[in-house]
């Protein structure tokens, strides 16, 4: 009886390992968090939304600055210096930010769907459809940076230098993959009976594809998209010798564009503290966008999976 | 009808080309790089692999402090997460009430989910001050740089490894308790091998992650060519001289040896994730079919 | 006629699912006899398994299922709190509607309850192996290849490999939940011929939904509706005389 007993005190000692465990990594993961929001909301205020990057303040000025924002009474001095005060802010960064996301997905939205398309309604099982997943697969979890040091070198280099549209390239490249895996995975939900029923109906497989399978998979796709979305929007380091950065209010492409995440690095290791603290809020906004999609994505794909689930239950009764 | 014909072809060759980008986008980072690197490829040779030092304004580069960083850092990242993140799944798949397993759950999977650039400024402004406090030196190097390293890869691995556990059938698991198993027994002699090909692999690509990883090692890597004596040292990894050093390389030679260093990084990753997707992250029929074929070999070939 | 001697005692056993607002199993009472085979019998949703699960109180793995009563067992009644289930379910094994070999090689699958009670010696284990593999009529097939992933082996046998596992371990009682439901006829016939031998050494309760299956092996049944206990006697009363209304339509298939 003794191994039993030996047995039921190591499942106890392990068991309470793990739960230390459990707590020391959600330990961690929760200060992050916890530092993440507390420094981004103190950082946070409305005139990031509305002005640009600037030079970093000097001590005295943050002072005043915190002083005016805190509202306590100004000394003359204290006021003149105030409005010579120049706010750095990031909207620059959020535009950029949306520019290059928006850019990349526009143009790797719709080239990962067609590819994901061919592995899975024309492809099948074949080799080279396989080959295609597995090269995919490898790709998504390929260094950013090396995407970024390959752009540099396809794009910039021969352009001569840094652009919106590097950027682009580079994060649009990295949506490929994971967009051609869902949408791989999302179309092989689709049922086969839709598809046999169109193409008994006469119509052409592109069109059965079009007008039939992309709207049985519609929402899958669509988690698919956002979740790619969020993955690039928090990457920098291909952005880094891409779109490079600017302090400056840009919309132009050709030209190096500030994002969220590249400014962010910049500002937190500048020694200055206005900087680290937009580096802080940069983070907040960021985090924010990405968790945001995130949630949203899930929440589709649960919708989704009642309502199948309550089609499912229907259909028995 | 010949219309539909046309465009039925203009879409299937469409596709297919977009399908074939994936393939020709590797191919063509291989071959870039290799170009790229090639300058410093024939300067060096392999000796670019050991050499220690890293001079640019002596047109001296020798790779071997940024591949040394790279696998020390992820070694300890590695150490450091994958105790802790099995525990976390076992704790979320076997230990947890049941209303809080769900919450849990979800909110590990949010955290992969945050720009490891975030995990990055944690490191800097928070971890690497208290390691100056308990080690001394400036805080930063190998260990802080592996330390955020195995923050980012711990929900990753904790996430895989929990759904590759609660894959094991529940019927499975009480045939083990109708034994007279306790939980850890059954933990450790069902559940675990059963989902072994699945913690392996998430374990392997979440290797291939923390050594490509930039971002959350660049901030606190302190970017030293030089290989420390300890891991309280100040170092660099390949990502972090790339992120720190690309934008400043004044000649062909300097720019080249990145690119070296970038075809390195290339070549390693795609060799981890590699094995982790092909080899253990197969449908586990494929494997334990392997594995009967392998069984067979080695008995036909013992009767021989 | 021999001495029946009860080996398991279920006395006003009610049993409900963790945030059920009804009990499942109503003031159940019933003898399991030693070495004898007994089968509950019923309509889907009548409380059968959930009375064969309560035996090892299986249902213990997922929290917030309440029993009341009692169900006796060597002289003590198993569903106290302070029952050590680790060392009750050694002494009554189970065997599922589905073979569930674990995966390891067919020798560490049956060798897996003995090491669980601390027995590592090498030739004790092969003994109490071919023992046991011998008595779920398993031994002659997979002799030659102990080694093998038990997933190679064929359903039924997969399923005689788990029978030999439980009683590897001795117990007194083996529960058996549908043993055949996934099997073909022919290993289904291997089971039964099986329990009907193993009974020489354990006492055993089966759940089953095949009528005939019970009328084949079983020494007594239980019919079970709705919760309650209809009907309990030997099996050849149940299935050509009852004394319920319920039971005789039942049998007779009019229901079910």
């Amino acid at each position: 009886m003794s191994a039993t007993d030996r047995r039921k005190v190591i499942n106890k000692i392990v068991l309470a390992t793990s739960t230390l465990f459990a707590v020391i990594g959600i330990f961690f993961l929760f200060w992050i968090l916890f530092v993440l929001l507390k420094n981004g909301f103190e950082a946070l205020n409305l005139s990031i939304f509305f002005n640009d990057g600037a030079p970093p303040l000097s001590v005295e000025e943050l002072e005043i600055l915190n002083k005016s924002r805190e509202g306590l009474e100004l000394s003359e001095f204290e006021q003149e210096e105030l409005s010579w005060i120049e706010i750095s802010g990031l909207r620059h960064a959020i535009i950029g930010q949306l520019m290059l996301a928006f850019g990349a997905t526009l143009v790797g939205v719709p080239i990962g769907i067609l590819a994901g398309t061919y592995v899975r309604e024309y492809g099948a099982d074949s080799k080279f459809a396989n080959l295609i997943r597995d090269l995919s697969d490898v790709m998504m979890s390929a260094p950013s940076i090396v995407i970024g040091t390959f752009v540099y070198a396809i794009v910039v280099s021969p352009t001569g230098g840094f652009s919106g549209y590097a950027g682009i390239v580079a994060l649009a490249i990295m949506m490929l993959p994971i967009i051609l895996r869902t949408t791989d995975d999302m179309l092989g939900l689709v049922s086969n009976t839709l598809r046999e029923a169109a193409i008994a109906l006469g119509a052409p497989k592109y069109k059965m594809i079009m007008q039939v399978v992309y709207r049985g998979a519609k929402v899958g796709i669509l988690t698919g998209i956002l979740l790619a979305v969020a993955r690039i929007a928090g990457e920098t380091a291909p952005l880094l010798f891409t779109s490079f950065n600017t302090n400056f209010f840009e919309t132009n492409l050709t030209e190096p564009i500030a994002s969220l995440t590249v400014t962010m690095f910049n500002y937190a290791t500048s020694p200055y503290e206005d900087w680290q603290q937009l580096g802080w809020a940069a983070a907040l906004i960021l985090a924010g966008f990405v968790l945001g999609l995130n949630i949203v994505g899930r929440v589709l794909l649960s919708m989704k999976h009642i309502s199948t689930k309550k089609i499912f239950k229907k259909r028995k009764r | 009808m010949s219309s539909y014909a046309l465009k039925e072809r203009v879409f299937h060759h469409l596709t297919k080309f977009f399908a074939f980008l994936v393939l020709f986008f590797l191919v063509a980072i291989f071959v870039v790089l290799l170009v790229k690197a090639y300058p410093a490829i024939e300067a060096f040779g392999f000796d670019f692999l050991t050499d220690e030092k890293w001079a640019p304004n002596l047109g001296i580069f020798g790779g071997f402090p940024a591949i040394y960083g790279s696998f020390i850092s992820t070694l300890i990242a590695m150490l450091l997460a994958v105790p802790v993140a099995i525990g976390i799944a076992i704790f979320l798949s076997e230990v947890a009430p049941s209303r809080l397993k769900s919450p849990m759950g979800v909110s590990i999977e949010l955290l992969a989910a945050i720009p490891s650039v975030v995990y990055g400024m944690w490191g800097l402004f928070y971890f690497a001050p208290l390691m100056r406090d308990l080690v001394g030196g400036n805080g930063l190097g190998l260990f802080t740089a592996g330390f955020i390293l195995s923050l980012m890869i711990l929900p990753f691995i904790a996430a895989i490894t929990r759904d590759s556990l609660n894959t094991t059938p529940q019927i499975l698991k009480e045939s083990a308790y109708a034994l007279g198993a306790t939980k850890w027994d059954v933990i450790k002699d069902v559940m675990i091998p059963y989902a072994k090909a699945g913690i392996i692999g998430s374990v392997i690509l979440a290797l291939g992650r923390a050594f490509g990883e930039t971002m959350a090692v660049t901030f606190v890597m302190g970017n030293v060519h030089n290989v420390p004596d300890s891991i309280f040292q100040a170092a660099t990894s390949i990502p972090a001289t790339l992120a720190n050093e690309f934008n400043e390389a004044d000649t062909e030679l300097y720019y080249s040896s990145l690119f070296f260093l970038a075809l390195i990084l290339f070549i390693i990753s795609f060799a981890i994730i590699s094995l982790a997707k092909f080899h253990f992250l197969k449908r586990r029929k494929k494997v334990s079919d392997r594995k009967h074929k392998w069984h067979k070999l080695v008995k036909q070939w013992r009767r021989k | 006629m021999e001495k029946e001697i009860i080996d398991l005692e279920v006395k006003d056993f009610s049993f409900r699912y963790a945030g059920a607002s009804a009990d499942s199993l109503k003031k159940i009472n019933l003898p399991i006899i030693k070495n004898k085979v007994t089968a509950l019998i019923g309509p889907s949703g009548c409380g059968k398994t959930t009375l064969l699960r309560s035996l090892n109180r299986i249902h213990d793995l997922y929290p917030g299922n309440e029993y009341r009563g009692e169900v006796n067992f060597e002289g003590r009644n198993i569903l106290s709190a302070d029952e050590d289930l680790i060392h009750l379910r050694t002494r009554i094994g189970m065997i599922f509607q589905k073979p569930t070999a674990f995966p390891m090689s067919i020798y560490e699958n049956i060798a897996y309850g003995l090491k669980l009670q601390g027995i590592k010696d090498k030739t004790v284990l092969s003994g109490r192996i071919e023992k046991a593999l011998k008595g779920g009529a398993l031994w002659g097939e997979v002799k030659e290849r102990l080694n093998d992933e038990a997933d190679a082996l064929s359903g039924g046998q997969q399923q005689r490999l788990c029978i030999s596992r439980a009683i590897a371990v001795e117990p007194e009682i083996i529960l058996f939940d549908e043993p055949t439901s996934a099997l073909d006829p022919i290993s289904t016939e291997a089971i039964e011929k099986l329990i009907m031998e193993l009974k020489d050494e354990v006492t055993i309760v089966i759940v089953t939904h095949n009528m005939q299956q019970a009328q084949r092996i079983s020494d007594y049944t239980a019919f079970m509706y709705l919760g309650d206990l209809i009907e309990y006697g030997e099996t050849d009363k149940i299935f050509n005389n009852p004394d319920e209304e319920l039971t005789k339509q039942y049998i007779s298939g009019q229901f079910g």
